[in-house]
């Protein structure tokens, strides 16, 4: 299994011509085997920022370093789950999952012994033939997750992986990815819109503020593991969720209080 | 793995093998779509026949149906000896339009200054006016068969090139970004993504360009060539027989059908995971 690293993003700024900045300065740490999430305002910039930090899209300026060293740019610590499940209609859900791996270089027939050997602790046996087509949508959040995870690298990039989720099957994956996190060791950052989840998962919550974005506020989430779903109607729980919704929403009044301050007429930036 | 991590209890759904009475049914729903069209066809033509048998017209001017099959099927072995070299030259015609298509295309998405050289050139070569051409490639070529060919790929090269051009190009940024991620080289992401993300596109364009390569044939033919369909008519219209141009106009017309059925039959042989309404 890979070595667990330490990640931290260094004042990153990011803009694109057109729609001007939008990472303003961001800084954050990842510890070794750390759960993440990352939650903001809509278009705040929180996918820019799994770019710049999974070394798809180069900073203006700032760096992503990996237990110390510089790995701007760097794809290879880093297994990124984009927002779609994007199984492709083509391969079947065994070959999907083994693609990565395929990418890397690992023989077919390896590669899908690896992806196979996941089916059952990802609830997926008996579907390794099947197209993705055929699957709920549950399962195939799980089979994009089962082609992040057997890439064996030691830092998971979550971009809302239970969004496209109804809010039942939700809650039971919300379950489900508390589990695997305690059977496959990995640092993981995931970017969500649901506060309860971000809350339930994490160890650490970071807020985004508005576009141009930076980290502006932190909220530690000291309960104990593993996390049983009733959790969240504990006074604790709620407590957190609380603080996290505050930061949010003063973040979101941000710029036009500070329009106002500046004498505006508060019609915003 | 000693822990494992909770199963969420999600019902498995359906089988979803077709059941073994799949190809009755779809024999009976193809049917169900076809059949406007069949009656359409024979309304008019018995339309035709019952008008040309009360009004009397000389045949001459305009054949029954019924004439044109039976003179037809009466000169059969020159109808026959005359479709050989059609369609022998409409695929060696639409093969190398592919191949060029094809490796443009991919030289196109591999480099952009190719694809942004290539794009009006493309466009261009439709809008050259092809009755004012095929007489010229004649000309410069003689009766043999690369005026032909280079008439067929003239007219089939566009939209097959534009369809895997834009096929290639219409991939999702996404699915780009995760083939980045997992380390692909350009090379990966197209042969992982890109090529079979374009190929229904490709099979639409192969529909479309392989109709035209059969209506190309027959008309570079006419304007000059020893053997086939296009020459046939052109003789025969001379010599009045419009039975037998009409003949000729039918076998053309089953001969691009067939052509364009066949592509169905590849393209579900080559993708199976494309469906279509």
């Amino acid at each position: 299994m890979a070595e667990l690293v330490h990640v931290r993003l260094d004042d990153v700024r990011k803009g694109f011509p057109g729609t001007g900045p939008v990472l303003d300065g961001v800084s954050l740490e990842v510890a070794p085997g750390e759960f993440v999430a990352v939650v903001g305002p809509s278009g705040c910039g929180k996918s820019t920022l799994f770019t710049v930090l999974g070394g798809l899209e180069p900073p203006d300026s700032g760096r992503v370093l990996v237990d110390g060293r510089d790995a701007t740019g760097a794809t290879a610590p880093f297994a990124y789950m984009p927002q779609q499940d994007l199984l492709f209609p083509w391969r079947t859900v065994l070959d999907n999952t083994a693609l990565g791996l395929e990418v890397a270089g690992v023989s077919r027939a390896e590669a899908r012994k690896r992806a196979g050997e996941l089916f059952e602790p990802f609830g997926l046996a008996g579907f390794e033939r099947s197209r993705p087509g055929e699957l709920s949508g549950g399962m195939r959040q799980r089979a994009a997750l089962l082609r992040t995870v057997v890439l064996d690298r030691p830092v998971l990039l979550l971009d809302e992986p239970f969004g496209a989720l109804d809010s039942l099957t939700r809650a039971d994956m919300q379950a489900w990815l508390d589990g695997v996190r305690a059977t496959f060791d990995r640092s993981i950052v995931m970017i969500t819109h649901d506060l309860r989840e971000a809350v339930y998962l994490a160890d650490r919550v970071l807020v985004l503020g508005p576009r141009p974005t930076r980290v502006i506020a932190e909220v530690v989430v000291d309960l104990p593991r593993p996390r049983v779903p009733d959790v969240v109607t504990t006074p604790a729980f709620t407590a957190l969720e609380e603080r996290v919704h505050h930061a949010l929403r003063s973040a979101m009044r941000g710029p036009v209080t500070r329009a106002q301050r500046a004498g505006g007429s508060g019609l915003g930036r | 793995m000693t822990a494992t991590p909770p199963r969420t209890a999600e019902p498995r759904p359906a089988p979803v093998a077709a059941p073994p009475d799949a190809a009755t049914r779809a024999r009976r729903s193809s049917w169900r779509r076809a059949w406007p069209a069949v009656v359409l066809v024979a309304v008019l033509l018995v339309v035709w026949q019952v008008y040309v048998d009360v009004s009397g017209i000389k045949p001459q001017l305009l054949p029954s149906p019924l004439r044109v099959l039976e003179q037809g099927w009466a000169h059969r072995d020159q109808l026959w000896a005359n479709t050989v070299p059609t369609l022998q030259v409409t695929l060696v015609g639409f093969g190398a339009s592919l191949a060029v298509a094809w490796a443009l295309a991919i030289a196109a998405d591999f480099v952009p200054w190719i694809r942004r050289a290539l794009t009006p050139l493309l466009v261009a070569s439709q809008t050259v006016p092809i009755i004012a051409i095929a007489p010229l490639m004649i000309i410069w070529f003689g009766f043999g068969m690369l005026p032909k060919v280079l008439v067929i790929a003239l007219v089939t090269f566009f939209p097959v090139a534009v369809g895997l051009i834009e096929g290639f190009a219409a991939t999702d940024k996404a699915a780009t970004d995760l083939l980045r991620s997992m380390g692909a080289s350009r090379w990966d992401q197209f042969r992982y993504v890109r090529l079979p993300g374009a190929l229904p596109r490709f099979f639409t364009a192969l529909r479309i360009g392989i109709t035209y390569a059969v209506t190309g044939a027959v008309f570079a033919e006419y304007v000059g060539a020893t053997a086939g369909l296009g020459i046939y008519m052109s003789i025969q219209k001379n010599a009045f027989r419009t039975d037998l141009v009409l003949a000729a106009v039918g076998v053309t017309a089953v001969l691009s059908v067939a052509l364009f059925g066949l592509t169905y039959v590849v393209e579900r042989l080559v993708i199976p995971w494309s469906r279509r309404g």
